[in-house]
């Protein structure tokens, strides 16, 4: 079973790289004039269109991609040269560390606000969590960055303002460099996460065999915890790869106002300059993240759920 | 807050099953008596918004683009919030929002969740071929960065408001059929959907009878946020260009368009974020009665 | 004593050496005045530091190559790595870097530049006459793909001669010093015949220690540099912060020494700063909005007129730029270049007149579109809503498009797709340059597709014209040509406005052919 999902991951690849490549063809303007610009002139912009290869028919660009991509050559990004391998090698590996750095956060932070909130159910406390979360949730996550800035980076001077990590940067200061854009992303995806913990909890909680070990006398956080929470994991854990999928992929506005170098500024970029061998190798390293995450979600989902594991 | 008095244990108030000889009103009155007041303020807001969204030109003091006075200007009585960057009167802004950025996030939500749950559902229920099908469009759909294709497509197909909300809601959509495939994946395995299935009942009765009540409550927590993402990925294309075009007022551009003053601590950008702030709060507040009373109901069976 | 002044400026900007200097002010009788300006403190700047620097452009997909070189970030990184022919000093005049002197034909056809002797590139290379020629042809010929290309496609012949280069144009131009400063046409080494812009290397103040596009740009000194009194810093590094406020945060918290491009909102708050000094620059940089002439409506010069007479430019000036600016008179002439026509009556907002030129094309009212995006210029979309609410009180209905920012310089400007759009110039720092780019005849950015013949005429009998009152006379009726029938509104020239910290310090003078003291930052100053 497990092949046969690897194997329906790789045609999805195969399926978005098609996609990326058609939506990028669609789009009006290419390469060569996003590239010249203003400065672009009927004739530069033919000879640079040969250079780069747009000369040729679409479809052949695309399987000659195909077949660099299939022995593992990237290509070469066509506005600067550039390996593309090289060029998104450091990036993706910054966009996994603060992926990771955040999701250590939050995870188990939303777990915990979560399971207090089913437990403590319209207490003052549940509602004070909710409306936090949902303010910080309801914020433009720039607005959010500037806020935290303004007060732990500027007025407090406890972490820099600048996530500006190069590979060769100590761990230590990349864990502080990087702590204001994780504390951000944090606040971003902690509501989600915490609230769908909290209602799938309470679903179940009416549940019969809740109400009996109610009746039982057993603790109200271990029945959650034992009774309760091993039911609600599907969508819990389905909302956990959403949440860590948008950490990979969708931080772009995070990465603009802290500086970081990761993946989204690139991609952002590529797609303004129509450098479709960048956008296309972006797009794949996303979309594999997020295929291998939803495989390890519906794993996860069907462990938890023993009636899954043995369908009738 | 009457509510937290009431058993615990048994995790919610249970309402009495209504009376056939009852019409819906009078029992929706009485249910709503019987919110609790989060609920209460969440409908409260919701309410005050929509009459906002629809009344904003008899509300707002002046014209939605109409520059009144210098940029930046201070609280005042001609301006009651001040002015923006442009020396337009913001009171005037946020109540033209309201109705720009309100009933687009309301209806791209709503198509998604249309489109999306009974997608979900049907996947769940069918299983074999179909949710095959389905479950590789959404994965494939779902891997490919979501601006950046909504950015893509925007550009494609031209930035009008009925492909902006056509877009967000079919992206939006996909998130929305995981959560409501995975929900209803739990609840089909369940020995009354067999029984149902045995008894030759048909998909839709037994999505609308069966499915559809024990899927509500992870739904309508959904739709609380995917509400309030809708807002946040509009803001987002707003500032790409692709949004809503000005001088039409939305929230977003607006935080936008003076966020660099919070820099500085001003707080005039915190006014159109807070009008987002409270109005997701709530929906969440009556979301979250929502949740209550269907887990409630769910008793009974 | 101005011979004197402007020896001490030259002195003082780098451009002369010491033992120059003493030379000259001998030869003018004047070597005792000399030693205070040769103390240390005057004539040689601290030395020594890290400069940081925050700069709001720079893409991921930016090239090494000169030819490509089209944002702040690699312009100024072109300066500092690069030396060219010649150089717009830091008071706007000519001066030669590369060449140290030029001489020319009588019909401004022909241009020899005698090059400096002794000048090494960062990999110990020496520079040589062919290195000027591989350079410059680097941006010609059908294969050219350089933004440089109509710069250097009127050069019919380059020829290298000992340490001279001659170069023969199709036409005379008496500008053509001027061009050869441009920040495309970098000097480098050459490599089996060929420029090698891949190395970076170049004979400039500061050699690449590593570059990552669109994150940053790290730099060592070059410890050969042949200009004295220039690059102080010991190390410098360009960063790439794209956001406004994450660049002035970064300048507020001490983790930069300079930002460009600040915010002009909140300008007022960041003076408040004590650490920070905000600078201005008025250049000849300047928003244009150009309408397609030779589409409906605006074929009809009266509707031309009409709109410009609907646009209040104060409004505009201190809304958009806070004032930080100049209104403009719908010609692109800076305040500060040579010929600029500063009699020409300004044109300003008159509802009554718009409505006069709108009856006189017979319209009553009328209804147009107008595309905007911050592409162009940042604050694009509010001038057009500005002008939007000023003209309506003209009966012109002005319909704001909010174009994609992606692509719009492909697919909305200067393209018939749109009859009217805004635009944004550098500025061109003579106006022949400019005039020939964007108003001439046939010139492929000629973004109001406007032909005028007596503008045409005018333009190229100036440029071969070495008669200075002549030709200046020649200048300012084309000014005035562009200013009542030409087919772009020149609302506003914007200052450019950096910050830096208190530490940074510099000659009294700065460039103003471009921002950032014309992107010399980094050779220019210095840790105080």
């Amino acid at each position: 079973m497990l092949l046969q999902r690897l194997s329906l991951g790789l045609i999805t690849l195969f399926v978005v790289s098609l996609i990326i490549f058609l939506g990028v063809s669609l789009l009006p303007g290419d390469a060569a004039q996003a590239m010249l610009g203003q400065s672009a002139t009927p004739e530069t912009v033919a000879a640079l269109r040969k250079q780069m290869g747009l000369d040729q028919p679409g479809y052949i660009r695309y399987f000659t991609w195909l077949g660099g991509i299939l022995q593992g050559d990237f290509g070469v990004s066509i506005s600067n040269k550039r390996e593309i391998a090289e060029l998104l090698g450091t990036r993706f590996s910054n966009t996994i560390f603060l992926a990771v750095f955040a999701a250590i956060i939050a995870v188990p932070l939303a777990l915990a606000l979560g399971i207090m909130a089913a437990l403590h159910r319209n207490s003052i406390y549940d509602r004070s969590v909710n409306v936090i979360t949902l303010s910080s949730i309801s914020t433009p996550e720039f607005f959010v960055a500037y806020i935290l800035i303004l007060f732990i980076s500027v007025k407090a001077g406890w972490f820099p303002s600048l996530a500006n990590v190069s590979p060769d940067t100590p761990f230590v200061e990349r864990l502080s460099k990087c702590f204001l854009p994780a504390l951000t992303l944090t606040l971003v995806v902690v509501a989600h996460m915490m609230r769908m913990t909290r209602a799938a909890i309470i679903n179940l909680l009416a549940s019969p065999y809740i109400e009996m070990a109610a009746l039982k006398g057993i603790r109200k956080l271990r029945i959650i915890t034992r009774h309760a929470l091993p039911n609600a994991w599907a969508p819990i854990i389905n909302v956990i790869v959403l949440n860590l999928a948008y950490l990979i992929v969708g931080v772009v506005v995070v990465e603009v106002v802290f500086v970081y170098p990761g993946l989204g500024q690139l991609l952002v970029d590529s797609v303004q300059r129509r450098d479709l061998p960048v956008v296309q190798a972006c797009c794949l390293i996303f979309a594999a993240t997020y295929v291998l995450l939803n495989l390890t979600a519906d794993i996860l989902s069907i462990l938890t759920n023993p009636r899954l594991l043995h369908p009738k | 807050m009457t509510d937290t008095k009431s058993n615990p244990e048994s995790a919610d108030a249970m309402p009495p099953p209504p009376r056939r000889n009852e019409s819906q009103v009078t029992v929706a009155l009485r249910e709503l008596r019987k919110a609790p007041l989060s609920a209460k303020i969440g409908l409260l807001i919701i309410v005050t918004y929509i009459f906002v969204a629809i009344f904003a030109p008899a509300i707002a003091p002046y014209g939605e683009s109409e520059i009144v006075g210098p940029q930046f200007d201070l609280w005042s009585d001609t301006n009651l919030l001040g002015t923006d960057h442009l020396g337009r009167d913001m009171l005037t802004r946020l109540i033209y929002g309201a109705r720009n950025t309100v009933g687009i996030a309301l209806i791209t939500t709503l198509l998604a969740f249309v489109l999306g749950g009974t997608c979900g559902i049907l996947a769940a229920v069918f299983s074999g071929w179909i949710d095959q099908l389905l479950s590789r469009v959404v994965d494939v759909l779902m891997a490919i960065p979501s601006l950046i294709f909504a950015m893509l497509l925007l550009t494609i197909f031209g930035t009008s408001i009925v492909n902006l909300v056509l877009i967000i809601g079919i992206l939006d959509s996909t998130r929305v059929f995981r959560i409501a495939r995975a929900v209803s994946l739990n609840v089909v395995v369940m020995d009354f959907i067999e029984s149902a299935r045995l008894r030759g009942e048909g998909f839709a009765w037994i999505t609308m009878r069966e499915v559809l009540p024990n899927i509500m409550p992870p739904l309508v927590a959904e739709f609380g946020l995917r509400f309030c993402f809708v807002f946040l990925t509009i803001s987002a294309l707003s500032f790409l260009g692709l949004g809503i075009q000005p001088p039409t007022a939305d929230w977003g551009s607006m935080v936008r368009d003076t966020s660099t003053l919070i820099t500085y601590g001003d707080i005039t950008p915190l006014l159109p974020a807070a009008a987002i702030a409270i109005l997701t709060i709530g929906v969440n507040f009556v979301v979250d009665w929502f949740l209550h009373k269907t887990s409630g109901l769910k008793e009974e069976h | 004593m101005s011979k004197l002044t402007k020896l001490e400026q030259e002195l003082r900007a780098g451009r002369l050496s010491r033992r120059d200097f003493l030379q000259a002010t001998s030869a003018l009788g004047l070597g005792a005045v000399a030693p205070s300006l040769l103390s240390p403190a005057y004539a040689a700047p601290n030395k020594g530091g890290k400069m940081t620097v925050g700069l709001g452009h720079g893409s991921t997909t930016d090239s090494l190559d000169p030819g490509t070189y089209e944002n702040d970030f690699m312009i100024g990184s072109a300066f500092a790595r690069f030396n060219f022919l010649t150089e717009i000093s830091n008071s706007g005049e000519l001066v030669g870097e590369l060449a140290e002197s030029w001489e020319v034909t009588p019909d401004a056809k022909e241009w020899t530049f005698k090059l400096r002797s002794g000048v090494e590139f960062h990999n110990g290379q020496s520079l040589t006459a062919e290195d000027v020629v591989n350079s410059i042809n680097h941006h010609k010929g059908e294969e050219s793909t350089s933004a440089a290309k109509p710069i250097v496609d009127p050069i019919t012949d380059i020829k290298a001669d000992g340490d001279t280069v001659t170069f023969v144009l199709e036409a005379g131009n008496a500008d053509f010093p001027f061009l050869v400063s441009d920040y495309h046409l970098a000097i480098m080494p050459s490599k089996d015949g060929k420029p090698d812009w891949e190395s970076a290397v170049g004979t400039g103040p500061y050699m690449k220690d590593s570059f990552e596009p669109g994150v940053n740009l790290k730099l060592k000194r070059n410890p050969n540099y042949w200009k004295e009194g220039a690059a102080h810093f010991d190390e410098a590094e360009l960063i790439v912060i794209a956001d406004v406020a994450a660049r002035t945060n970064a300048l507020n918290t001490g983790e930069i020494d300079m930002m460009d491009r600040c915010d002009i909102k909140t300008l007022h708050l960041l003076q408040r700063n004590k650490n920070v000094v905000i600078e201005e620059i008025s250049g000849n940089g300047h928003y244009t909005i150009p309408m397609r002439t030779h589409l409906e409506p605006f074929n009809d010069n009266n509707i031309r007129l009409a709109l410009k007479y609907a646009l209040d430019r104060e409004n505009m000036l201190q809304t958009v730029l806070g004032g930080h600016g100049s209104i403009g008179n719908d010609h692109p002439i800076g305040k500060g270049q040579r010929y600029y026509a500063a009699d020409l009556p300004q044109k300003s907002y008159d509802p009554d007149k718009a409505k006069f030129y709108l009856k006189e094309a017979g319209l009553s009212s009328l209804d147009v579109d107008l595309s905007a995006a911050d592409a162009a210029f940042a604050g694009a979309v509010d001038a057009a809503q500005i002008y939007q609410e000023n003209a309506a009180k003209a009966g012109i209905n002005i319909n704001v498009i909010r174009e994609p920012a992606d692509g719009y310089w492909s697919n909305v400007w200067n393209s018939d797709n749109r009859g009217w759009c805004f635009s944004y110039w550098g500025g061109r720092p003579t106006e022949d340059w400019m005039f020939s780019t964007a108003y001439a005849s046939g010139a492929s950015w000629n973004e109001s597709a406007w032909e005028n013949e007596e503008f045409n005429k005018l333009l190229v009998a100036g440029r071969s014209e070495l008669d200075e009152s002549k030709r200046r006379d020649m200048y300012v009726e084309m000014q005035r040509l562009c200013s009542d029938e030409g087919g772009s509104v020149v609302p506003l020239f914007n200052n450019y406005i950096h910050a830096t910290s208190t530490k940074i310090a510099h000659d009294e003078n700065m460039a103003t052919n471009w921002a950032n003291d014309g992107q010399r930052y980094l050779e220019r100053w210095w840790f105080a």
